[in-house]
């Protein structure tokens, strides 16, 4: 086609045959990406660019239209008292907020990483062969099938102080002196949330780790062998270095879902200072509370501090999504 | 041929759409606790068979806090799906823009309800819902237990804390070391405010927010009967209680486990019940007073309503839904089959309900001496002022500071979300 002569001169300067094909390929995959691309502008673009926009204003869930433009105030803003202290308020110096930022970033440090270390366990386990290996591969993944709000609520009565099985076998085995209101305290609500998590999480990234396994060749731990080195020493210098790019990928994927935790808290805990985590506190003040437009404001903040967290951990990490530094 | 089918099919199924129009699908939502769902299924029914319309029941979560933040949501988005809420108490100030009003509707038989409530759901001359059930807690006790041990039924929070740890210990000793003295709502959500509103208010504390929007809470008496709830903790309740709602409470009273419950009335008929193990060996009264000068047995006054959605697309045969739900007819019947409380004053001489439910007739004075939580002076405000106040108290139950100390905080926070006015 005529149009195809318009290409960039950098373009023009590779060789010829391929640059066509290329153009082809990409033109086709631009077409694919297309629906994808309207469908996340509709479900994720505008809903949070007008959450981005209600942080702006004093918006009210009872009139949304009537929302005014205010500016940065429902992050921070201050006011002179008449004797001249003054005064800060806002998002920004919220010590509620930065307890939950707090609350939720321990939990995503501490779940994905139990997570990634009893994954590869699991992963490692299930990289072996041994009969009946297909079935105890999907058994595994039963807890990351169980939907969140429904193992929760049976997390909840396992825990359940007065007739929780937990606190039942603790007791019959000795290892409970008296019955723990797991849930309950604020000591160990957030312990009982990380075992829930992690239960139910690990599956997952065993998963992910076991396809990077499945894709070292096996003839390096042939060689391996053939040297005699001893298999922790395989493990360190052969398995981990391999899987890292596939490790790294899963990791990513449980801190983006980790720091936006809702529902487990939600259901399992208490509303109490001691577990609400960011999206459960950004949710009340939206719903339960008249104060929409700050809601938002922290909608955002949680926005931005996941895509910072996001970005520093792929810096540092040196992750790449190409798998290419193999 | 052909054609002609085509037709007869075409004018059928006109006409069942046209059938289907005259018999109105409503929906309406329940968070209904104990047997609470089956109970309006039942009801709904024999509207179904007077009316020819249809009625779906969506199942909400128990916990009120839940369900307003949900409701909220669904009127802000104009959501027609919902024709009928069921409502608390406290809401109507801050719904009221999304309810019809229905003072025109229901004016023939508002005169039967008690004043007061008619009035707590009326916002600006607005009637935003119909009473469906009052509230008005109890102290639900083991008369088994007290008889065992030669007590009397406490009338101080005092005498319930040591009567609760003599028989608990007693009991405990003989070998039942599942037994606990009280239980209670101490989860972090509108039932705490409630229980606590009871505890503050029997010591002469006030009400958090007095009628005239002043913040009361931070005083000594407040703080001494807080700090006393939080003396039961891990001692006559359970750690377990601070994250117990009305059910979870309720599971530990009904397995036999506790000898001192609060609850609302419908922990009564459901106590009673074939399957219940302590049926017939309890009793309630009026819950304890506080001691100090302005001392006094406190209840929280609670209770449902029905509201009708401006976005229902039905309103009129979903007004007709609210009208049969609030009527004489079925408050008998709720009286009668949940020991839920009655709007309706002549309910309280009705000799089936004296029989059945003799909580019923006992608690008409209870409940018109209730004090109501501070939804009317907060409006939009309030269910943020309950956050913070079950907050400060939650926190002081789980041992982060005194009560003196929160109270002095939560002042502080109250001041500032008041703002110039409320």
């Amino acid at each position: 086609m005529t149009t195809e002569t318009l290409a960039p001169s950098a373009r023009a300067a590779a060789p010829k045959v391929k640059s066509e094909l290329m153009q082809q390929r990409i033109r086709a995959a631009r077409l694919f990406l297309i629906p994808m691309l309207i469908a996340l502008a509709v479900v994720a673009g505008w809903p949070l660019l007008r959450s981005i926009y209600f942080s702006f204003t004093d918006a009210s869930l009872s009139n949304l239209e009537a929302a005014q433009w205010i500016g940065f105030g429902n992050y921070f803003r201050w006011t002179v008292l008449e004797s001249g202290t003054v005064r800060y308020r806002g998002l920004l110096v919220d010590p509620a907020w930065w307890n939950a930022v707090w609350n939720t970033v321990r939990f995503a440090f501490l779940s994905v990483l139990f997570e990634a270390v009893l994954g590869m366990m699991v992963a490692l386990v299930l990289n072996a062969e041994f009969k009946g290996r297909g079935i105890v591969r999907a058994a595994i993944l039963i807890p990351w099938a169980i939907p969140t709000i429904v193992s929760a609520r049976m997390w909840g009565w396992m825990l359940n102080d007065q007739f929780g099985i937990l606190n039942d076998l603790g007791m019959r085995l000795g290892l409970l002196s008296q019955k723990v209101a797991w849930t309950a305290t604020a000591d160990t609500a957030m312990t009982a949330v990380l075992i829930v998590d992690i239960w139910k999480t690990t599956p997952f990234m065993a998963l992910l780790i076991l396809a990077g396994l499945q894709m070292i060749p096996k003839d390096i731990y042939e060689a391996a062998e053939i040297d005699g080195v001893h298999p922790v020493k395989q493990f360190f210098k052969i398995t981990l270095p391999l899987v890292r790019p596939a490790l790294m990928v899963a990791i990513i994927f449980r801190l983006l879902d980790a720091l936006r935790i809702f529902d487990l808290i939600y259901v399992l805990t208490p509303n109490s200072a001691s577990t609400k985590t960011m999206s459960v506190l950004a949710r009340e003040n939206l719903f339960d509370f008249d104060k929409f437009a700050y809601g938002s404001a922290m909608s955002t903040l949680l926005f931005l501090i996941i895509a910072l967290l996001t970005i520093l951990y792929i810096w540092l990490g040196q992750v790449k999504f190409d798998g290419g530094d193999r | 041929m052909t054609l002609n089918k085509l037709l007869v099919a075409m004018l059928t199924s006109v006409t069942l759409v046209a059938g289907a129009a005259q018999a109105a699908e409503l929906s309406i939502v329940s968070g209904d606790t104990g047997t609470g769902l089956e109970f309006l299924r039942g009801q709904l029914d024999k509207f179904e068979a007077d009316t020819g319309n249809k009625v779906t029941i969506v199942p909400m979560p128990s916990s009120t806090t839940d369900q307003f933040g949900q409701y909220k949501l669904w009127l802000a988005a104009g959501n027609t799906d919902i024709d009928v809420y069921q409502t608390d108490v406290i809401w109507a100030p801050q719904l009221a823009d999304q309810f019809l009003d229905l003072t025109e509707a229901a004016k023939d038989v508002v005169g039967d309800h008690f004043p007061s409530i008619i009035e707590s759901q009326t916002v600006n001359g607005k009637l935003v819902a119909l009473p469906a059930f009052t509230d008005a807690p109890a102290l639900y006790y083991r008369k088994d237990l007290l008889e065992k041990y030669g007590k009397e039924v406490p009338k101080t929070w005092a005498e319930l804390t040591a009567t609760a740890q003599e028989i608990m210990d007693g009991e405990r000793a003989d070998g039942n070391a599942e037994m606990w003295g009280f239980v209670f709502q101490g989860n972090a959500y509108e039932g705490l405010t409630c229980d606590a509103l009871e505890w503050v208010k029997s010591f002469g504390g006030g009400q958090i927010v007095e009628a005239d929007g002043t913040i009361s809470i931070n005083n000594e008496h407040a703080a001494k009967a807080i700090d006393l709830a939080a003396s039961w903790i891990g001692t006559i309740a359970p750690e377990g209680n601070l994250a117990y709602m009305e059910e979870e409470s309720r599971g530990v009273w009904q397995l036999g486990n506790a000898v001192f419950h609060r609850n609302w009335p419908y922990a009564y008929s459901l106590g009673n019940g074939a399957d219940s193990p302590i049926a017939g060996k309890f009793d309630v009264a009026p819950l304890p007073a506080g001691d100090g000068p302005d001392a006094r047995s406190a209840a929280t006054l609670g209770g449902w309503n029905v509201a009708v959605s401006k976005y229902s697309p039905d309103p009129d045969a979903a007004i007709a839904l609210a009208l049969y739900l609030s009527s004489s007819e079925v408050q008998k019947e709720r009286a009668l089959m949940q020991s839920n409380l009655p709007t309706i004053e002549a309910l309280y001489d009705d000799a089936d309900i004296a029989a059945k439910q003799p909580i019923i007739p006992a608690w008409k004075e209870i409940f018109q001496n209730a004090v109501p939580r501070p939804s009317a002076p907060t409006q939009v405000k309030y269910n943020e002022v309950s956050s913070m106040f079950w907050s400060a108290v939650h926190s002081t139950l789980s041992g982060n500071g005194t009560a003196a100390e929160n109270l002095e905080v939560l002042e502080a926070d109250l001041t500032e979300l008041k703002g110039d006015a409320w």
